[in-house]
This record gives structure tokens, sequence and C-alpha cells, in this order.
């Protein structure tokens, strides 16, 4: 599901750009004024007052400046004395998503509802369908029973006039694991343990009420205030994701303090050739099947959630691990801070010791307006390293398999499938192709539908972002070339 | 009857702020506008250097010679719209 842009989300992009300001005004004395300022008296309230607006804005500040809303312990507490907090903090907070709940509107439980086109018709298949004799007449118009409902959708399907709709629960819904749940209030709650953190409720959640602890602050700080080498890891779906070419993304991320930039893939290179000597060995010990593993949402959600398709995920690392351990090698003592569109990367990194920090395109892109930094306005920088056609196609939608597919290319047969988007549907396909096989011998699944261009980080349009990572592509050369 | 151009900011604080969404008219513009209307790449229109009265206040569009601030795709789409209904489209 493509979740286009809105107030929410909006909304969210210009709190971290007020947050990144208040850090260079004044390192955040005055950012008790955001919330006004983002809510001006003489504009029309979002909710029920501005007040509430504004106290929800709060809540949203805190978790750009890397708190969870969910540890609150003093209300009172300033978002000065927050901020005063996060550049105290030498490590990054653990990644987590998490539901404001004085934000989340405690939508009702998902139901079926009959709405004012049924016409109490003759036929009545709603009532003649329903398992559970949850449908009477009322006053001429069906009516379901909530009782003995189990929201099967039956008269939904059959309703001649389209009259029976169903209403739920956005975060819910798009949430692929069920990791987020109602409490006896009717708030929702994620639970830490089994959510994948895709990002999907955060997305979805139409009254902003979900939000994940930023690391843009400490990274701030980092490029700002210490002498610490601190280098870029470009994430490949960056092409496309800023206006100008990607030489200028470079010459920008220099300019705002970043020591060094890299190209996330050429740890995606790396990644090809492993995952297509793994899958050559493994097709001739007779195994059926093979999946990838770079989407850190999907390997989660693997290793938690689908039991039966874990024993087939590949052990090749993914390409933020392969960059990271070049950088780490080349730049000791250096500080690695990932740039990219996902969320689930930073779960990833709280795993791998070589990354320290991990941005979303939109907290960088954040970062640079608020150091007034005009990427088309920078002097063009280039990669030194340069990646091959191969690492730059990870970012689309199986482009992961093809690039793995063509290494491989006629040591093995390779029948290729891709999983676009980690919905429930195909979680539910996943643990029927662990169990019971499918055709193809090799399963490329990403959780955003699209691929990483449409990540909960991104900035561009996914159709936008597409065209000029597969420009980017066209002018890579080709691995198996590679001297 | 001329085109009406539209020129979507693509300085970098106009496209983090939401000028990145705009770009949907490139793709599936609303059918009644599609073929009135001419895109007009562009790079930062300095609408933000301007501090005292338009700070803070991108995406900045614009539709003709008509600048809108704060812009969305629904605010546009308007603004294209009007623009077209009172016929006022210089010729570039």
């Amino acid at each position: 599901m493509l979740i286009p842009k809105n107030n929410a989300n909006q909304m969210r992009t210009r709190i971290l750009i007020k947050i990144a300001e208040s850090y260079f005004a004044d390192k955040f004395k005055n950012a008790d004024r955001i919330p006004l300022e983002l809510r001006p008296k003489e504009q029309q309230p979002s909710r029920c007052c501005i007040y509430k607006d504004r106290a929800v804005l709060k809540y949203r500040c805190m978790s750009s400046l890397g708190f969870s809303p969910e540890e609150e312990t003093d209300e009172l507490k300033s978002l000065a004395q927050y901020g005063t907090e996060a550049l105290e903090r030498t490590a990054p907070e653990k990644a987590q998503l998490c539901v404001i709940d004085i934000a989340c509107s405690a939508c009702i439980k998902a139901q079926y509802m009959v709405t004012n086109a049924c016409r109490g018709c003759f036929a009545r298949p709603c009532q003649m369908n329903c398992p559970k004799e949850a449908i009477s007449f009322v006053n001429g118009r069906a009516h379901i029973d909530p009782d003995k409902c189990v929201n099967c959708g039956k008269c939904h399907e059959v309703c001649p006039y389209h009259s029976i709709i169903r209403i739920p629960v956005p975060c819910e819904e798009a949430c692929p694991v069920g990791a987020i749940t109602k409490d006896e209030f009717g708030k929702e709650h994620i639970n830490h343990e089994t959510c994948i953190s895709c990002g999907k409720c955060l997305q979805s959640c139409p009254f902003g009420a979900i939000v994940e602890r930023s690391q843009m602050v400490d990274v701030l700080k980092l490029i700002n205030e210490t002498d610490k080498q601190v280098v870029a890891m470009l994430a490949p779906a960056i092409v496309g994701q800023f206006p100008g070419d990607i030489g200028n993304v470079v010459g920008a991320l220099k300019k705002a303090g970043f020591s060094d930039v890299i190209e996330v893939a050429v740890g995606a290179d790396i990644t090809t050739k492993k995952e297509a000597a793994e899958f050559i060995e493994k097709m001739e010990k007779g195994e059926k099947l093979m999946t990838t593993s770079c989407c850190p949402a999907y390997f989660r959600a693997a290793q938690v959630h689908i039991p039966e398709i874990q024993p087939y995920v590949s052990h090749t690392k993914t390409p933020m691990y392969y960059t990271a351990e070049l950088v780490k090698k080349e730049h000791p003592g250096c500080v690695a801070v990932f740039i990219g569109p996902c969320l689930a990367k930073r779960a990833e990194a709280e795993y791998d010791p070589n990354v320290d920090y991990v941005l979303t395109f939109e907290e960088l892109g954040a970062m640079l307006v608020a150091a007034g930094i005009n990427i088309d306005e920078c002097e063009p920088a280039e990669f030194t390293t340069m990646s091959y056609a191969q690492g730059r196609q990870f970012p689309l939608t199986g482009g992961v398999s093809g690039a793995v597919a063509s290494l491989v290319g006629d040591k093995a047969e390779v029948r290729a499938e891709r999983i676009d988007g980690l919905s429930k549907e195909n979680i539910k396909l996943l643990k029927r192709y662990g169990a019971k096989g499918c055709e193809s011998n090799m399963l490329e699944v990403m959780c955003c539908e699209g691929g990483c261009i449409s990540g909960p980080g991104c900035i561009a349009l996914p159709k936008k972002a597409s065209r000029a990572v597969e420009a980017y592509v066209a002018k890579g050369e080709d691995l198996n070339n590679e001297k | 009857m001329d085109k009406v151009t539209v020129k979507i900011c693509s300085g970098t604080s106009c496209f983090v702020m939401g000028a990145a969404q705009i770009q949907a008219l490139e793709f599936t513009p609303p059918a009644d506008i599609a073929d009135k209307i001419e895109l007009v790449e562009v790079r930062c229109m300095n609408f933000c250097k301007d501090i005292k009265t338009k700070y803070n206040r991108g995406p900045f569009v614009m539709v003709g010679d008509e600048l809108v601030e704060e812009a969305t795709y629904e605010k546009v789409v308007a603004k294209i719209r009007d623009v077209i209904k009172a016929g006022e489209c210089p010729a570039e």
C-alpha cells in the first residue's frame, strides 16, 4: 500500500527541520516555542483545539530529539531540557516505534457497518450468507449484531448495492505482523518484542500518533561540535531523493560536515557476489529455495513470525554491513552513519558494531535545510569507490534478485520470484512457500512495495525516484566485468 | 489558449518540505487540466531568501505569474484551475 504525502507526514518533516534549526540557533534553549510556531493562535486547529495540537506537537518534537513519549516521567519537562539531555547522549537510544497515547484517536475496532445505501431488498444475500446469523432487519434495513459478527466480510462481498462497508483501524491494517493492538481503553500499543520496525503503522496513522526515535540530533552534534571523522554511508536509494546530481549531494554532505561519503551500493556489489555464490552452492547441494536477506524488516519478520521460511533465508550479510566493514577498515576510529530510506535499518544497526548511527533521507533533508545548504549550489564531489550496475539496482523491486541472477549466470538455473511488499497476505504466502515449497527457487522479499524507493524515510515520489535509479543503473559497469 | 506554466521550486528547502510530492503533476495530473499545463523545471527560485515575509513559507510554486506559498498538490491544482478560468495565462 502506497501512502500519499499528507498533513501528518508533512508535519513530521517540518518538525525535524524546526528541531535542526533550533539546534543551530541556540542549542534548543528556545525549543519550547516550536509547538507554538507550528500551531500559531490564528490558525484553525486540526484536532479538538490548538492546545491539544500543541501538546501532540511537543511529543512529536520529543521523538525528533530522540526520546520515546512512552517513557515520559514528568509532563512538565521542557523541550529545552530534553534538548540538553539529547546533546549529552554519547550513544544512540534503542530504535523504537511508539504511540503517542493522547494523539491516538482510539479508532473503533475494525468492523463492518451497514450504510444508508441498504434498500432492505428482497434477496437479502447478506443475511443468507452470514455464517453467524448476525444480520437481522430493523426498520427495513440490514443490521449487524456486533456480538455475533466475526468480521468475515461475506455480507460486504455479496451486497448488490455495496451498502456494507468495512471500517478498518489503519495502523492495525497496515501492520503485517499484528504487533500493534488496542488496550482496554481502545488506545493502540506497539509490542516491541514482535514489531519488525517496518514503519507501516507510522505512515498509515491518520492522526500522526506514531513516532520513532530520531538520531538526527546525535549526528548534528558529532559533525558540528567534535573533531571526530564522521563518514556518511549513502544507501543506493539516495539517487533521485534530492534535486540535483548525486555528485551535488555528496558535495552537500561534505559541506554539512561529513568527512567522507561512501556509496552503500559498493557494499551491495559485495552482497551480490556473495549471495550469488551462496545460491550456486545451495542449488548444487540440492536445496530447493533461497530468499534474499537484505531487507531488515523481512529478515526480522522471518526470524520472529515466519519460522517456515527462516531456514531458506540467505546467510549473506546486507549491503550496509559490508559497507560499514570497509569504512571502519579504511578509517579506523571513525563514526559511521548510514543514511537511507528505512526505519528497520536502525534496528539492524543495533546488531552491527560497525554502524554507529542511522538517519533517514528525511532527517538528512531537514539537516541540510536548517544548515541553509542548497544541494544544487554545492560543488559536486565524487565517490572514491564507484559501484557497479548490480549494486545500484538494489532499491528497486526485482533489483536484488536481478543482480544476483546476473552473477549466477549459467552456473545454476534461476527461477526468481518477487514478493513486492510485506503485507499480511504475503506473510501467509511466505509461510506456505516455506512449508510446502513453490515453483521458484529464488525469492526476493521487499517489505516496502516497490522496493526501498518507497521506504518511510523517503522524500521523492517513488515513480520519480525509480526513474533516477534506473538511469544511474544504466550508467554503471557490469559487475561481471569487474577487474 | 496558451498552456499555463507551472514552476515547482526545486531548491532543497522547498523540495524537502513537500515540493517533491507536487511533482505528481508530472505523472498523474487531473484529467481536466492535463493538457492545459506545462511543467517547467526550475532551480531554487530564491523566494526563501526573503527572510522577512517568506521564511518557512515553502514550498513555493509559480502558476502562470501567481505565487503559491506553502504549496500542496491540492492548492496548486486549485490555483491552476483558477488561472485557466480567468484565462490569464501569459505566453512564455
